[in-house]
């Protein structure tokens, strides 16, 4: 089967493509890892469970209902195929177009394979978890990883939680956790929140965001939930599984203030510092990066011709930034197949909302930012890699002794990020111990791929 | 603060690694130079197999023994820190065509030197259980071993005691009014020495030029796929008789017979093609496909395992395959260790030995002519 345009990802990014380009009548195949579209953002309330009022948890839910119901009318009149649980390792690019080369379920272990004109790359984000010591415990979780438990599945009530970290996303985990019944007890955030609304001027710009955020922050006082501003955990405290957190108060430096410490006894942490974008398939498709996301134009064109890409994937900006993306790489997209050039006032508005929505993400940034001195806190028999159980003073031993200088060589030193994860959850970390920037590490496969099934890919038609 | 040494090596590669701890052990003052950092160039993105088994008769054969040799002897000192191990290489033939072939390549490669021990029937089995089924036969090499490059290069600096400076790119070769070597520019100040090698492997061209003279060093990209740890599953290095053909091939075009070995960590390599197109790092799935299929057929037991990754490195290749070593007769002072293409790792002690034993005036242990640098014809001038 062979799409006109191949969107990867249905979150708010890819779900906006799609309903975009298939108004134009180009063929879409929208592939996803997961059951259901909605991307991060609107991950539902599993339907088994029947949450009583899931918008409770949703704001925007009228437009994730006209998504859902444009995708259902495109899917039912044939232009749009969706096709759900199946984990892209890999677009290919080949002298007559793409090959999008996928695993089947949760098993990732049979191929499939889909043939378009084009790609769409709307594959989002992930969270970025700093190590602490404690880290590890069962009960630490990422905040991303909260949200997501509540969206999807609700059972949390009896539990005394902890939210950590930095950034805007703190905000809407908190809120969740406290409106689903779980006691929140501190919300901790090494920003000073206070100092991003000296921002005035983005602020002014995106009233909606303010909106948004003070209507997380009215229901945590309502939830009497304590804010506790340049404020981080030092250690998570545990034998079997957490039973407490230490936080302490940071100075103007970012280094942890001598005596500030106290603890909290919680069973749950849920901690976030910031989002990065999933880069590999537009890495290894030969597309530029800008510093960590994928480079693009006003079109939302990447460099390599017949590639989009639209989302987070391209920058961290919350899901109205995604939507606005989405449908211009979705009206680009469509106009370029029809061969004709496309006429940028058709998205004049999504335009619009895109440079407001990105100068106020541009602002957020320079506020929510981990302690500066956040390696401070790793110690030496502090695990950073967990896939590869690689320590904080085994990484201080390679930069101090062995003549490593960057993340990679630290990795051919210590193997700190080349276990299962291939470093995603460890490279940002790694890098700091390392004292270098932070940059994206190739990694040619999205997903881990059985040896046989790269063996025969892409053979079924050569061109 | 000015920097003085005997010996500047450039290149803190595997090469680089050896010729510092050869040389500084002879009693040299060393001083390391990259403008990367350790194992950054082609040492950190190849494979570490110490091989006898894939070398012709002749002068590379002859280093990759003393060298093998060397590698032993070093690690008894460095012991797991460079995750040596003695493993051994398995040669294994499809066909009786290809048995006669390997037993025609062994005879020769025993009157070197190199144990070579047939292999048929069950005992092939024996040897790696879960090889493919019905194959003709192998041959079995005891010499062959491995080790972590990047590992290596790092412990070998360290115990050299030379002085690295890393993130500090040499821009040119300081010579003297008469033509010698007097040390090395660099873009963070110069550094003074008598001598200056050449370890800068695939960009040993562009420090020969720095230096006056002429080399013609060339990459030939190499995919290596890494699969998830695994329990140990295959306990050689095996490989399939058409991999020495393709070693010493001439052809630019792709050839993928790949070696597929367990490591100590865990994981199987699986590697690795050759190809000359230039510095091109795209990922090329057609090549890497090949690599997966050559692998699963060896060992069908691979199909469910996952590749977790692949890398790709440069390779540095001289025309007639073999690495220049030894001083420049062009340029008084300088000396070349590079050029090893696909077995830098495997003859870095002996280059480092050979190395040591030109700066210090001794009786090189095996003839340097095969090796030596000027032994190509100069580029025609471009006008
Ligand atoms: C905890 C949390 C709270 C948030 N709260 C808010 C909020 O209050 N307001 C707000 O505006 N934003 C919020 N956001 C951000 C919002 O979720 C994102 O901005 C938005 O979802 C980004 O949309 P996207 O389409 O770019 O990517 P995503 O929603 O991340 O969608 C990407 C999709 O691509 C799929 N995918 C990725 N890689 C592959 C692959 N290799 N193969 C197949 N499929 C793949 C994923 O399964 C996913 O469905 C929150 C995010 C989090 C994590
Ligand atoms: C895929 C693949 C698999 C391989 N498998 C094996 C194997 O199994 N066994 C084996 O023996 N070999 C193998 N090799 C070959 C082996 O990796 C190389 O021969 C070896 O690494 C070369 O080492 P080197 O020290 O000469 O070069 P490098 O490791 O490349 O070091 C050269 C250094 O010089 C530095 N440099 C260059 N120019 C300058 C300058 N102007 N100033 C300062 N510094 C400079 C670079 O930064 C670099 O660090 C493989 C290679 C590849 C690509």
């Amino acid at each position: 089967m062979r799409a006109d345009l191949a969107v990867i990802g249905a979150g708010p990014a890819g779900l906006a493509a799609t309903l975009a380009a298939a108004a134009q009548g180009v063929r879409v195949t929208l592939i996803d890892s997961a059951a259901e579209a909605g991307g991060q953002f609107y991950r539902r309330p599993a339907a088994a469970l029947r949450a009583r009022r899931p918008q409770a948890l949703h704001h925007q839910w009228r437009t994730w209902e006209r998504l859902r119901d444009g995708l259902g009318t495109h899917v039912e009149s044939g232009p749009v195929r969706h096709l759900t649980d199946h984990h892209v390792w890999l677009v290919e690019r080949r002298s007559t177009g793409f090959t999008v080369h996928a695993l089947l379920g949760p098993e990732q272990r049979d191929p499939a394979e889909v043939r378009a004109d084009a790609v769409l790359l709307a594959t989002g984000g992930y969270e970025k978890v700093l190590p602490f010591p404690g880290w590890t415990l069962p009960g630490v979780i990422a905040a991303g990883g909260a949200q997501a438990m509540l969206k999807g599945g609700l059972a949390v009530s009896g539990r005394t939680a902890v939210v950590a970290g930095t950034g805007p996303l703190l905000l809407p985990v908190a809120a969740g956790l406290a409106a689903a019944g779980v006691e929140v007890a501190a919300l901790v955030d090494s920003a000073d929140p206070l100092a991003f609304v000296r921002r005035s001027r983005a602020l002014v710009a995106e009233p909606g965001k303010v909106v948004e955020g003070a209507g997380y922050a009215g229901r945590l006082l309502r939830h009497r939930v304590r804010t506790l501003a340049r404020h981080t955990v030092v250690e998570a405290h545990g034998t079997e599984r957490l039973e407490a957190v230490t936080v302490a108060a940071l100075d103007r430096d970012g280094r942890v203030r001598p005596g500030s410490g106290r603890r909290i006894p919680c069973d749950t942490l849920a901690v976030g510092h910031g989002m990065l974008p999933h880069t590999d398939l537009a890495e290894t498709l030969g597309c530029r990066l800008d510093g960590l996301t994928v480079h693009v134009d006003d079109e939302q064109r990447t460099d390599v011709p017949g590639v989009w890409a639209a989302g987070e994937t391209t920058g961290i900006g919350g899901s109205a930034l995604s939507l606005a993306e989405g449908h211009i790489a979705g009206r680009s997209a469509a106009a370029r197949l029809h061969g004709t050039e496309p006429d940028p006032r058709a998205w004049a508005a999504a335009a619009k909302a895109r440079t407001r929505l990105r100068a106020f993400f541009a602002a957020l940034d320079t506020v929510y930012a981990p302690p500066a001195h956040w390696t401070e806190l790793v110690t030496d028999d502090t695990v950073v890699c967990r896939c590869e159980e690689v320590t904080g003073g085994t990484i201080r031993a390679a930069v101090a002794e062995l003549g490593a200088r960057d993340a990679r060589t630290v990795k051919l030193l210590t193997r700190a990020g080349m276990g299962w994860c291939q470093g995603r959850v460890c490279g940002p970390a790694v890098a700091g111990l390392a004292g270098c920037a932070f940059t994206p590490s190739r990694r040619p496969f999205a997903r881990p791929v059985p040896l046989g099934v790269l063996a025969r890919a892409g053979e079924a038609d050569g061109d | 603060m000015r920097l003085t040494g005997d010996v500047v090596v450039v290149g803190a590669g595997m090469v680089g690694a050896a010729c510092a701890l050869y040389v500084a052990r002879s009693g040299l003052d060393v001083i390391v130079v990259d403008r990367g950092p350790v194992a950054g160039g082609t040492t950190g993105a190849g494979e570490g197999n110490l091989l006898v088994s894939d070398k012709e008769p002749g002068p590379e054969l002859d280093l990759a023994l003393l060298s093998v040799r060397l590698w032993a002897e070093l690690a008894e000192e460095f012991g797991e820190s460079v995750e040596y191990e003695a493993k051994g290489g398995l040669v294994v033939a499809s066909n009786p065509d290809g048995l006669t072939g390997l037993q025609r390549l062994a005879d020769g490669q025993r009157t070197a030197g190199v144990v070579a021990r047939p292999v048929t029937g069950d005992a092939l089995y024996d040897l790696e259980p879960h090889l493919a089924p019905g194959l003709a036969g192998a041959m079995h090499y005891p010499q062959d071993s491995q080790v972590m490059p990047a590992l290596a290069a790092a412990h070998l600096l360290r115990a050299s005691g030379a002085r690295l400076l890393t993130g500090r790119t040499v821009t040119a070769v300081a010579r003297t009014p008469e033509g010698a070597v007097r040390g090395v520019r660099t873009d963070r100040g110069d550094i003074h020495a008598p001598s200056v090698v050449n370890a800068t492997g695939t960009w040993g061209g562009e420090l020969a030029t720095l230096a006056g003279t002429h080399l013609p060093v060339l990459p030939r990209r190499g995919f290596v796929l890494v699969t998830e740890p695994l329990p140990r599953l295959i306990r050689h290095k095996v490989y399939a008789a058409d991999y020495v053909a393709d070693v010493a091939s001439d052809s630019a075009a792709l050839q993928t017979s790949p070696v597929v070995e367990g490591t100590s960590a865990g994981p199987v390599l699986i590697g690795a093609s050759r190809e000359r197109v230039g510095f091109d790092r795209s990922f090329s799935l057609p090549v890497v496909r090949e690599l997966a299929a050559g692998a699963t057929r060896l060992f069908p037991a691979l199909a469910d395992v996952r590749a977790l990754r692949s890398y790709v490195g440069f390779r540095p290749y001289l025309p007639d395959h073999l690495p220049a070593i030894g001083p420049d007769p062009r340029v008084p002072g300088l000396l070349h260790a590079c050029g090893h293409e696909g077995a830098g790792i495997g003859l870095a002690t002996g280059t480092g030995h050979l190395i040591a034993q030109a700066l210090t005036g001794k009786t090189p242990e095996l003839s340097l002519t095969p090796f030596s640098p000027d032994r190509f014809p100069e580029p025609e001038e471009v006008a």
